[in-house]
């Protein structure tokens, strides 16, 4: 069985950042793996070719495929292992994995694991969408696929459901692509997307984006032939008679991503309800000793940027653990717990073998307007940030300074809450 | 038409900047600071985006090629830019940052691959 000190599962952005944090931290045999399911190292930013990513890593925009290529030149260049068109199709809490590719099954021995497997998208099943089947029904990503890297030309006349990020880059895409975006349709009172998103994919094109909209039907025998759509209530609930007919041969949906986490439940790691994805730690450690997440794996990030900053993390964690896995040994944790209006808190605990500044990142449940974030311990608040606008599209962050952690009482849970001003 | 509402993208407070032009005098509001000012100047009257698409690559080992204009160019130019581009042909192997036209549609902007593409059957694999 092969050995290797770190094996990486994933190879895009919060992978090839973990491996290669991970070998700069190693000493000695620095053997690290990188296991990547596709025939490229990158991942989704590949296709993601529009401009925005790395303002706040580089302070500079690039695309998605110039963000993963300066990852990507610094595996080469440091002679990282890595295994494209590689699946892995089961990993144990000894760390054990088994991946299969052309040459057959493989098994490998790891001492630590970082999970970047990433996020799946929500179908038209998940929101629970009548009508028919017919073809030219695409969730986003996969049209961003079919268009940006297989270049096929996928519809004529389209209608995006959901707004979140990757339907409105998908609308710019689709009209720059001589594809008509008849409408964004949204469900909610606002948009789940970035604001540069709903300005620059949108606006600039006369698009209309139809909040507190459901997408009530698609029609199509063989090919869509168009949807309806109708307006909701504040209960979500279907209004009547604002029901409303679409034509079109396209239907994108854009409902949400979900961290991919068949093979973390296989290890019998424990996830978070409201993540869908492991809970850890502020080493980024899962509930099996050794094995660490990072990316869109752990929660879903808007921005990519900070997928390499925790992968960082979890890169340096994971080649500690693999020189001295007793600090991880029975260490005891305190509870990081999001209330009143944080819908979740990564990470969810704190070791207390590593009392070391590390940055807490949340999402909002709803939309708020001058509003204070909290995060307090045994009664007493640490910290006030003081937000005139949060949103669940946008992931907040908040540093955990040294200075404060010095006052933590450890006996007691952090808090992480909202107040209205 | 002229637009007299922008939205700031500069950062998440996502400023409305609202223009009011009476006679000569044209006056912003709305701004939160002077990098939005800055931004919502050239905005209302200059707007101007970085365009990307893919362009079909000859012999590569994929078979597109992701490119984008080094600088922002006009707006009102991206059409026209898109369809300019869909007509020329790109040979692999291609590095990444490489020019494939110089200076589009007179704007001063260069479209670059934004990805390296290597000739067919050129890995070791």
């Amino acid at each position: 069985m092969e050995k290797y000190r770190v094996v990486i599962i994933g190879g895009g952005p919060a992978g090839l950042a973990a491996a290669l944090e991970s070998f700069k931290n190693l000493k000695g045999d620095k053997r690290v793996l990188i296991i990547e399911r596709d025939r490229f190292l990158g991942g989704i930013l590949n296709q993601c070719i529009h401009p925005g990513f790395g303002l706040h890593y580089f302070n500079e925009e690039l695309t998605g495929p110039e963000y993963a290529h300066r990852f990507v030149e610094q595996v080469l260049e440091n002679r990282i292992g890595y295994l494209t068109e590689t699946h892995v199709i089961d990993i144990t809490s000894e760390k054990e994995i088994v991946a299969v590719n052309k040459k057959g099954l493989k098994r490998i021995k790891a001492d630590s694991i970082v999970l970047a497997m990433g996020c799946r998208e929500r179908t038209r099943g998940a929101i629970i969408t009548p009508g028919t089947r017919p073809a030219g029904i695409f969730t986003a990503g996969q049209a961003q696929r079919f268009i940006n890297i297989e270049g096929y030309r996928i519809g004529k006349k389209a209608v995006i459901v959901g707004s979140g990020d990757i339907g409105l880059i998908m609308a710019r895409r689709l009209t720059l692509e001589g594809i008509e975006v008849k409408a964004v349709v949204e469900i909610m009172p606002y948009s789940t997307g970035l604001r540069r998103n709903i300005v620059q994919c949108l606006d600039d094109f006369g698009i209309p984006l139809l909040l507190s909209h459901k997408l009530v039907k698609i029609h199509g025998k063989y090919r869509v032939e168009g949807v309806t759509i109708a307006k909701v209530d504040s209960q979500l609930q279907e209004i009547p008679s604002t029901e409303r007919f679409i034509e079109c041969d396209t239907v994108l949906f854009s409902v949400g991503l979900i961290p991919e986490n068949e093979l973390s439940k296989k290890a019998g790691i424990v996830l978070d309800m409201r993540t869908g994805g492991p809970v850890v730690d502020n080493t980024f450690s899962t509930s099996q000793k050794g094995i660490f997440a990072c990316g869109n794996v752990l929660h879903v990030h808007d921005l990519v940027d900070n997928v390499t900053k925790e992968a960082q993390t979890a890169g340096r964690y994971a080649a500690i653990y693999s020189q001295h896995p007793e600090l991880f040994e029975d260490n005891i944790h305190i509870n990081v717990v999001a209330k009143d209006g944080i819908r979740y808190v990564v990470p969810q605990k704190l070791n207390k073998n590593f009392v070391q500044p590390f940055v807490l990142r949340f999402r909002v449940d709803n939309l708020y307007k001058d509003a204070v974030v909290t995060i307090s311990n045994a009664g007493k608040i640490l910290i006030e940030v003081k937000k005139s606008i949060l949103t669940p599209g946008e992931m907040q962050s908040i540093e955990i300074s040294q200075k404060i952690l010095s006052q933590l009482d450890f006996s007691s849970d952090i808090v992480v809450s909202l107040q209205n001003i | 038409m002229q637009k007299n509402k922008v939205t700031c993208i500069l950062c998440p407070r996502g400023c409305t900047i609202e223009r009011n032009v009476q006679g000569e005098k044209i006056e912003l509001n709305g701004f939160g600071c002077k990098r939005g000012l800055e931004w919502a100047k050239e905005e209302f009257t200059n707007p101007k985006r970085i365009l990307t698409t893919t362009l079909h690559v000859k012999d590569g080992e994929i078979e597109f090629v992701p490119v984008r204009t080094n600088l922002p160019i006009p707006k009102d130019n991206i059409f026209e830019a898109i369809l300019l581009l869909k007509n020329i042909e790109v040979v692999a192997p291609v590095e990444i940052g490489s020019v494939i036209m110089k200076n589009i549609l007179d704007t001063g902007a260069d479209v670059i691959a934004t990805r390296r593409v290597s000739k067919k059957n050129s890995s070791n694999d």
